[in-house]
């Protein structure tokens, strides 16, 4: 905690906007602080900003960086037991600060209309989407029912649903992805407000409906709209902003015209985050700074009788799995998929959600039984030998998955999650197993005394490494990597990422790699499968599928990726 | 991913935080009743059945703390004189209840399909009866007397904690940590030690403590309606029922002992919250 | 990671075809559960210690006295005691299904005529505790949950504590407090309306406190959700954003236990109306159980078995009403 808090209560100052200078929305030195268990957290210092009609003002940083509290805090929703001080913040001339409760409900969504992240849990999931519209509209007293029925269609067709009479009753589970975050945009943008903040809007979302949530918001931008950005991902802020603030702990550390902040940062830290996004240029240079990956004085132990196979690792013919759903219907997750994956290399699995790209994650480790086709690992039957038999056999290939908490089991430390997986042959001679989890945790680049933590005391970052040391374990030739850096900071991911190339290199791994973040994949990957539907639409080297795409599925993924360059 | 919504939990309210005065309390409550179980001479003032005849139907006073009945016996000391029966059938029956509900849990979540098909059936009609109705059918069948009021509790409340248990065992069987050691190449019987059984039943001690006050307010209730131990103990269902004819005259009679039953239900209830909270902070 | 939700194979069921399946499944579950019932109730019978038909020439007369084969042998015909147990088990059964409930040891007289006589004031107070909890709770719970950490650590003391009272006790401080002392309400209510609200609160206080722990939690949760920040970015107020929003999600736990709630208050009527001096089902039940009358108390069980099964249906019917999704799934 730096400074010291000023105590300008924002209730108790009335500062009016100097006459003659512009600005729709003006932010002077906005700080926040929480009191929690007696003790003040400063979460916002000294964040200025002004906002010009049909600009778009973004607010970019890792989580804990302060920048959905200071987009809350705009609208008089800090929440919790907070204290805001503040030079000024005003809409229009008019200062925000000392509104009353009634002010600023008839401010919000009148004159700021917000958007959260996905719609799924942005709308109330249990009403028709257009009851949400129409319900924006009643608050704050728009027309009578009829009228407000007619705008609640109109509002649909122009942020481009179609149909919007059935849409309109329609909830947002019933809708795809990118209808719903239409019409979640539809409800912000009911009373046309001046100011539209987007705390994330396209977080959680597929990169084509990220796409079309993106050219609408731009299009709200053009008619007028200024919009505040939200965002963790540089990239999307790229479409979007003429003003960019980099914030980290609670602090602006940059603030500049958006080309210059992507093309031409003054702060190290934004260089970092440039830096660390993944693509296709990246490949084979390290996104983060260099990390020395802790040699190992043992080097792995692949089983002897594996020693001289030089086929490929892991190999899928022809895998097909169905589900049958409550209802008695049958659907198809994986529709013959086949690949190889040859030692030390990596395959990329892209695909969006429900492409069947998890489902063939856990056929390829044999956690579920394929309806057809089959899976062999080191040139050995694998998916259709008994579990019994089949454990032996276990050790040569493991799994790094999205979410690492919940894989561990919360009553044991890091250590002892570490003891447990390594492999038998050290069984009964403890100091050797004690010196294998030190020697796992340097490899991971973990401190000795993470280790004493439970997974709950861990950061987002130790937890995936404590993933990534338990599948070294038992000295794999496989790891299976499902969205292992979906969850994290991109900086954070940089550093995983990184790992993995080192410890690939070091140790000869092959990697599955599963995501459907496309810059990851090209990032990291020798060979790339598209999934759509259960199905492999696609499959190339990086350069094939992200400079030459042939199916128009890949062409439609690879053109809706933003980059930086926009 | 930034969650804004979790952001350090900031934005969140306040989660409701421990309020040492309800431990305090409780433990009070239940160290003054193991006194009272182990040496309840040392705390009572009269002995449990001393007449005081001329004396009946007293109000509570300097003298006879709760009042006393319509023999003039001490009440208070006759609550404590009939502390370690209450408590013995609160015990008994926690411990029948809790067996049968691990049995079948664990039979319903961990056996062959046929198996956990039927024992599921089986715990599905049972919970159809609710707890007092079941205690009756089985008072009805066996005569009240003291062990048939452990059983009757017993088995009255095992079907709703045979469903806890065996929801507790399914989430710890299909958890992320399981598909681990799986994926690790782990033996049946080494992740069902390791794994499912101590993440299973880490939230026993809480029902265990729940399901002793539980029982004695169940108990009681078969105590108060006559079909339990019987007047002349000091048992305190039993103090329950025989005051019930009194009602009008005597208040003290049903309203004390019944508040002394909610105070040792709540404390039990109480601690076992906050023992199953402190085992969770140990991995914070 | 995600639920494979690939395209379905051929075209999706309709849903009508697909609702009936459910209810089929349903409907399974619900025979199940009565068949299981009715077995319970017949092995209850058959457990009776000693000769069955000495005990329940005991039990009419009141006495333990030995019996001569002559009036056993009547007795062993009657209730058909002399065919083999599987065969009685058939019989017994059979007669379910009819609507007989067989003959009480005691009075004579079949089982379906004493329960029919006694059921209806037994059903209005239940149905009237049930209501009364419900208005409880979500007044209680919208007031109290997610405010301040002291009121919030007030409601859910006051949701456990209402949980774990005893009905006879919580019925005797009414009486003493309501009817007694400040005289506002008989003392024996008998079957008056005003004699009514009393026993219903007994019975709903604490059913009130065991559906606000499992709401209030949903409650709490709910309000972070998305969709409700969502309302208030909208300019949504506190109050409204509960009752419109948060309130809908959040009783879905309490729901369920209305179901069972129905036969809890059906039982608990048992302690209740005795306090209360109420006439109805419970009182019937105290007497066959204190004289082993297997046949009421096995009739009332297998009653309360079924008015179980139908509250589980109309839960069932809420839950989509509640919660449209749960349809489609």
């Amino acid at each position: 905690m730096t400074g010291i808090v000023e105590t300008r209560r924002i209730e108790d100052r009335v500062v009016t906007a100097p006459h003659g200078r512009e600005g729709r929305l003006r932010v002077a030195n906005l700080n926040v602080s929480f009191t929690r268990g007696g003790t003040e957290h400063h979460v916002v210092h000294d964040v200025s900003f002004t906002l010009e009609p049909g600009e778009c003002v973004a607010i970019v940083g890792e989580s804990g960086s302060g920048k959905s509290v200071t987009a809350r805090t705009i609208v008089g929703l800090t929440g919790g037991r907070s204290t805001v001080t503040a030079d000024e913040i005003s809409l229009d001339g008019e200062s925000l600060i000392g509104a009353t409760k009634r002010q600023w409900r008839s401010t919000r969504g009148r004159r700021i209309g917000f958007i959260l992240q996905d719609a799924l849990v942005s709308l109330d999931p249990l009403r028709p989407v257009g009851r949400e519209i129409d319900e924006a509209l009643r608050l704050h007293n728009w027309g009578n029912r009829s009228e407000r029925k007619r705008k609640v269609l109109d509002l649909l067709d122009s942020v481009g649903v179609p149909d919007p009479q059935n849409r309109a009753r329609q909830r947002p589970d019933e809708l795809s992805g990118g209808l719903r975050q239409r019409a979640l945009i539809a409800s912000a943008l009911a009373l046309d407000p001046e100011i539209i903040i987007a705390d994330e809007p396209t977080t959680a979302l597929d990169a084509t409906v990220q796409a079309q949530v993106l050219s609408l918001i731009a299009d709200m931008k053009s008619r007028g709209v200024s919009v505040i950005l939200i965002s963790h991902d540089l990239s999307v802020v790229a479409q979007l902003a003429d003003h960019i603030l980099v914030m980290k702990g609670g602090q602006v550390l940059e603030s500049g015209e958006a080309h210059q902040v992507l093309h031409d940062p003054r702060h190290d830290y934004t260089r970092s985050l440039i830096d660390a996004v993944p693509s296709e240029h990246t490949r084979g240079k390290p996104l983060g700074p260099p990390v020395e990956i802790i040699a190992t004085p043992h080097p792995p132990r692949v089983a002897e009788e594996f020693a001289d196979y030089d086929g490929p690792v892991l190999e899928a013919k022809h895998l097909v799995k169905r589900f049958t759903t409550p209802d008695g219907s049958v659907s198809v997750a994986v529709d013959d998929v086949s690949f190889t994956l040859a030692r030390g290399e990596t395959l990329g699995i892209v695909g969006e959600s429900g492409s069947g790209k998890s489902t063939t994650a856990r056929l390829a480790l044999a956690l579920s039984r394929p309806d057809g086709g089959s899976v062999s690992l080191l040139g050995r039957d694998w998916t259709t030998l008994a579990e019994p038999r089949r454990r032996a056999l276990r050790g040569r290939i493991s799994v790094v998955y999205q979410d690492p908490l919940s894989s561990f089991d919360p009553r044991w430390n890091a250590e002892r999650i570490l003891l447990d997986s390594l492999p038998a042959e050290l069984d009964g001679d403890s100091a050797a197993r004690h010196a294998r989890v030190r020697e796992l945790a340097g490899q991971v680049g973990l401190p000795e005394d993470v280790l004493r933590r439970f997974p709950l005391q861990l950061s987002g970052g130790q937890r995936q490494r404590i993933a990534i040391a338990r599948a070294l374990a038992p000295s794999p030739s496989v790891i299976v990597l499902d969205e292992a850096v979906s969850a994290l900071d991109v900086s954070i991911q940089a550093q995983i990422l990184d790992l993995l190339v080192g410890l690939q290199r070091q140790l000869g791994l092959s990697y599955l790699f599963i995501s459907h973040d496309l810059g990851v994949i090209s990032h990291l990957s020798d060979h790339v499968l598209v999934m759509k539907d259960g199905a492999v639409v696609e499959r190339g080297t990086p350069d094939q599928i992200f400079n030459h795409p042939r199916h128009p599925y890949t062409q439609q993924l690879v053109s809706s990726v933003p980059t930086l360059d926009d | 991913m930034t969650s804004l919504l979790t952001h350090n939990g900031i934005l969140s309210p306040r989660r409701v935080t421990a309020v040492p005065l309800g431990l305090i309390a409780s433990v009070a409550t239940v160290v003054l009743f193991a006194i009272a179980v182990a040496s309840p001479g040392l705390i009572a003032t009269h002995g449990p059945f001393a007449l005081h005849l001329q004396e009946s139907l007293h109000a509570p006073s300097l003298t006879y703390w709760f009042g006393t009945d319509e023999s003039g016996r001490d009440l208070y000391s006759r609550v404590v004189y009939g502390t370690s029966q209450s408590l013995l059938i609160g015990l008994g029956a926690t411990g029948v209840s809790l067996s049968l509900a691990v049995l079948l849990g664990s039979i319903a979540a961990l056996s062959n399909r046929f198996a956990a098909g039927v024992v599921n059936r089986v715990i599905e009609v049972l919970f159809s009866f609710p707890t007092l109705l079941l205690a009756l059918l089985l008072v009805a069948i066996l005569g009240p007397s003291i062990l048939t009021q452990i059983f009757a509790v017993g088995i009255g409340t095992a079907p709703g904690y045979a469903r806890i248990i065996r929801g507790q065992i399914l989430s710890a069987k299909n958890s992320g940590y399981v598909e681990a050691a799986i994926s690790l190449g782990h033996s049946r019987p080494r992740i069902l030690r390791q794994h499912i059984i101590p993440n299973a039943l880490r939230p026993l001690v809480a029902i265990i403590a729940l399901s002793v006050g539980q029982s004695i307010v169940w108990a009681s209730s078969l105590s108060f309606l006559g079909l339990g131990v019987a007047p002349p103990s000091p048992e305190w269902g039993a103090l329950l029922d025989s005051g019930r004819a009194y009602i009008t005259q005597a208040w003290w009679l049903t309203v004390i002992p019944g508040l002394v039953i909610v105070a040792l239900a709540l404390a039990a209830t109480t601690l076992g919250k906050y023992i199953q909270k402190a085992l969770e902070r140990g991995e914070r | 990671m995600s639920a494979p939700s690939a395209q379905s194979l051929g075209a999706a069921p309709r849903s009508g075809a697909r609702l009936a399946r459910l209810a089929g499944g349903k409907l399974v579950n619900a025979v199940v559960v009565l068949l299981g019932a009715a077995t319970t109730a017949f092995v209850a019978q058959a457990s009776l210690p000693g000769d069955r038909a000495t005990v329940i020439l005991n039990i009419r007369a009141g006495q333990a006295i030995r019996r001569t084969a002559a009036e056993l042998a009547q007795i062993n015909a009657e209730y058909g005691l002399n065919h083999p147990l599987i065969v009685q088990y058939f019989d017994y059964i059979r007669g379910l299904v009819t609507g007989n409930l067989g003959v009480s040891y005691q009075q004579y007289r079949p089982v379906a005529q004493i329960i029919a006589e006694q059921m209806g004031p037994t059903i209005v107070l239940s149905l009237t505790a049930i209501a009364l909890s419900w208005v409880i709770m979500i007044l209680w719970v919208t007031l109290t949950a997610g405010r301040s950490a002291r009121v919030s650590a007030l409601g859910s003391v006051v949701d456990t504590t209402a949980a774990g009272l005893p009905q006879y006790w919580l019925g005797i401080i009414l009486l003493l407090v309501f009817a007694l002392g400040l005289g506002w309400f008989p003392v024996i209510s008998g079957n008056s309306i005003a004699g009514l609200l009393l026993p219903a609160l007994t019975l709903a206080i604490p059913l009130a406190g065991f559906m606000g722990q499992a709401t209030r939690a949903e409650f709490e949760n709910s309000l972070e959700q998305p969709f409700v920040i969502s309302a208030r970015m909208r300019g949504m107020g506190d109050f409204e954003v509960r009752l419109r929003h948060v309130l809908r999600h959040s009783i879905l736990p309490a729901v369920t236990l209305s179901g069972w709630g129905l036969g809890a208050t059906l039982s608990g009527a048992v302690v209740v109306e005795t306090v209360f001096s109420r006439s109805g089902i419970g009182q019937v039940l105290v007497t066959a159980v204190n004289s082993q009358d297997l046949p009421v108390v096995t009739g009332i069980v297998i009653l309360i078995a079924t008015l179980y099964v139908v509250a589980n249906v109309l839960v069932d019917i809420a839950y989509v009403l509640i919660d449209p999704r749960l349809k489609a799934q």
